[in-house]
């Protein structure tokens, strides 16, 4: 039974996903250039596809006659985290592994190697960034390396392409290296019949592994990491000579986790991309696509041959390039609005990740985000989101507990705008002026500020505390930020333009049909009553179902004035997520949950936006035009007060029950 | 004392990390009981990064608490 499951799963990898039972597998840490190495080696014509039953996307691709396929990163070969699982399950089921390994950080990365080794695993070292160790002043005695592992090892650079090409003939000689002697003795505790590979993970008490061979899991996972741990220290005492000198990137990264002058650099680049994104692609870029490209000459040629081949006043002209035309504003609105701006976002995202100034900002905003019941880490997703939002939602498995994951989610779906959807904002409010966009911040703050201190009140539990490696700071590689930025646009272009060609239908048919009257109609009360805008802005809300981008492109058709912007604006950014986001919402959360989120959405969205228009205008009324937005912004502060009073109350209740237990644990 | 008591500049030795799953992922990176590492810098009221080497990690204050370690120097 249990043998039949083994050979089920072990070869259920290469199974699931389309691979060749005899594929090749890259494994290393984080940041230790496994993607640029694999760039390197299958060139363009790399596939993806999610690993069966998770979103982890895995990619692979031909390598010469062989299958090359990508794990994620991971520290050691367990199941800490669903990577840790997914990247487990793979090398379980690969003939050879190419481990890469940061020449610079040999005492953290050949611990996952030796563990490779351990589990007789056929591996070849990659010894990646050997320029950098150069650099640094790192002599690494290569052959000294090799024969303490037992396994080849090659030099390379990945972002130049050094020493790859020898990589090939080593896999040939990829061999399983020297283990640990304290596994060795450890596994006669186990039938001979189970895998090594198998056998050292129930060794070191992997549950789902065990489960697997019908085996309990063992308890030596402390002895084995402790006698690992030896071996590499060992090791790396023999061949590493190591010089104590200081690099501009350690000095610039102390300062930057510093809260001076830390925060400073934080809100100047945050500034600085506003201004570049906002104004620069926002003002002129998206201007001249829009108006000067699409509008003037694309529309009316369209237009014109729509006209002649089914007739200017039939409903199929309407659908197709009227008002909402399938043909016309969709591509207008994706080549001309949408494309440029999340272009320029995605490249701002790409170089904040190459970096490694995300990991900074985490341990910078740690004890902020304490506040509202997550680690610094949960920054990470939460600035993702502000590229997209559906990325971000899948983003979220870094973190570490279940809790965090449903705040961070819940606090994306309702708070944080994506990129298409900050990029239309920033044009809308760029006309409403300064004011109008201080007062919509001010409001998406509150909102996420206040959402995130009553969930952690009501949400058992507590933050689980940070545990960050910070790698370290580099200039980003141009190609590499380019590539990312380009794989990224188009994912979400071939995501985006399909859904905005349906929701563009769906309102083309609805206004043909008289059916959009008849909604704006009903709608009126909510729309025209509660939220002081013009009726037609419910074609915003039906269009923001569909993505929340196009809801903000709704609204910018309409003359709004400030105050009336700053109302939809606020209630668009906060309404439901985009379908994609919806259905990786569904699937993350599971159905009960995920719906609940979504409706939480819609109802927190037009209960803000109400109150934000009825404080307007009582501003308005008791303090004239000058004063209008002080009750508003007196309210925000009001609701920031009050949630963090009430989640207070909560957290010194819950304190109380526990008897202040974590400083027991310490003795 | 703990983690949390040491101050920017100083080198202790880690004596004791109680949490078992923290145990394991320091051990991982090298940071594990016995190491020495230096304390390149406490955020006050924020988290503790701790240095070996060039591997540095952000250690939260709650985790920093619970850490026991060893005055170096």
């Amino acid at each position: 039974m249990s043998q039949c499951c083994h050979s089920v799963h072990a070869r259920g990898t290469g199974g699931a996903l389309p691979l060749p039972p005899d594929f090749i597998a890259l494994a290393g840490n984080p940041n230790a250039g496994k993607s640029l190495l694999f760039q390197r080696l299958t060139g363009a014509y790399a596939e993806v596809s999610n690993y069966p039953g998770t979103t982890l996307e895995i990619t692979w691709g031909r390598w010469g006659s062989e299958t090359l396929v990508d794990t994620p990163g991971v520290y050691g070969l367990s199941s800490f985290n669903p990577e840790e699982q997914v990247a487990r399950d793979i090398l379980l089921g690969a003939r050879r592994v190419i481990n890469v390994v940061n020449a610079t950080h040999l005492e953290r990365d050949l611990f996952l190697t030796q563990q490779l080794i351990d589990a007789g695993l056929a591996i070849v070292v990659a010894l990646n960034m050997m320029d950098e160790a150069e650099a640094l002043g790192l002599r690494i005695d290569v052959e000294g390396l090799s024969r303490e592992l037992g396994v080849p090892v090659v030099p390379i650079v990945a972002r130049t392409g050094r020493g790859v090409d020898r990589l090939a003939e080593a896999v040939s000689r990829a061999a399983p290296g020297r283990p640990t002697p304290a596994v060795i003795r450890r596994l006669g505790d186990l039938p001979p019949a189970i895998p090594r590979p198998e056998a050292l993970l129930i060794l070191e008490g992997d549950p789902e592994v065990a489960g697997r061979w019908g085996e309990e899991p063992r308890p030596f996972r402390d002895e084995l990491y402790r006698a690992r741990r030896e071996r590499v220290e060992g090791i790396c005492a023999r061949v590493v000579s190591l010089p104590a000198q200081e690099t501009w990137g350690d000095r610039l990264s102390r300062l930057l986790i510093r809260p001076f002058p830390g925060l400073p650099i934080l809100a100047g680049l945050l500034w600085l991309t506003y201004k570049a994104v906002g104004e620069g692609v926002a003002g002129s870029l998206v201007g001249l696509l829009e108006e000067g490209l699409m509008q003037r000459y694309y529309e009316p040629l369209v237009r014109d041959l729509v006209g002649r081949l089914v007739g200017e006043e039939s409903p199929l002209f309407r659908v197709l390039a009227g008002e909402f035309g399938v043909l016309t504003m969709t591509v207008t609105y994706v080549v001309g609005v949408i494309l440029p701006l999340v272009a320029a976002f995605y490249l701002v995202l790409s170089i904040l990740e190459d970096t490694g100034y995300l990991p900074r900002i985490a341990t910078l905003l740690d004890r902020v985000m304490g506040a509202i019941g997550l680690n610094g880490k949960a920054i990470i997703p939460l600035i993702l989101g502000l590229g997209c939002v559906t990325m971000a939602v899948i983003t979220t498995r870094m973190l570490s507990s279940e809790r965090e994951r449903r705040l961070a989610t819940y606090l994306l779906a309702l708070a944080v705008p994506c990129s298409a959807q900050l990029g239309v904002v920033t044009l809308l409010l760029a006309r409403a002026g300064v004011g109008s966009t201080l007062l919509y911040a001010l409001v998406v703050l509150t909102v996420f500020v206040s959402a995130g201190l009553l969930l952690d009140a009501l949400l058992p539990g507590e933050a689980p505390p940070l545990f960050l490696d910070l790698p370290p700071l580099r200039l980003p590689e141009p190609r590499n930020v380019l590539l990312k930025t380009w794989v990224r646009t188009r994912h979400f272009l071939t995501e985006a333009t399909p859904l905005f060609a349906l929701g563009a239908l769906v309102l083309g048919v609805l206004e043909v049909t008289g059916i959009l009257t008849a909604v704006q109609g009903w709608l009126a009360p909510l729309t025209e009553g509660w939220l002081g805008l013009p009726r037609e802005a419910a074609t915003a809300f039906v269009m923001g179902f569909v993505r929340r981008d196009f809801g903000a492109v709704g609204m910018s058709t309409m003359p709004l004035t400030p105050a009336q912007t700053v109302t939809a604006l606020a209630t668009i950014t906060l309404f439901v997520p985009c379908i994609a986001s919806t259905l990786v919402l569904l699937k993350e959360r599971g159905r009960a949950e995920g719906a609940l989120i979504w409706l939480a959405a819609v109802a927190t969205a037009f209960l803000v936006g109400g109150l934000v228009h009825h404080s307007v205008r009582l501003g308005g009324a008791i303090l004239g035009a000058a004063g209008a937005p002080w009750v508003t912004v007196l309210g925000c502060a009001a609701a920031v007060a009050g949630a963090a009073a009430l989640s207070q109350a909560v957290r010194h209740r819950r304190l109380g029950a526990m008897e202040r237990a974590p400083e027991e644990a310490a003795d | 004392m703990t983690l949390a008591e040491a101050r920017t500049g100083e080198k202790v030795r880690i004596e004791r990390i109680a949490d078992p799953e923290f145990r394991l992922l320091a051990l991982r990176m090298g940071i594990g009981e016995g190491e020495e590492v230096a304390l390149e810098e406490v955020i006050p009221g924020g988290p503790i990064l701790v240095r070996r080497q060039r591997q540095r990690v952000a250690v939260g204050r709650s985790l920093a608490r619970r850490i026991r370690v060893h005055l170096v120097r």
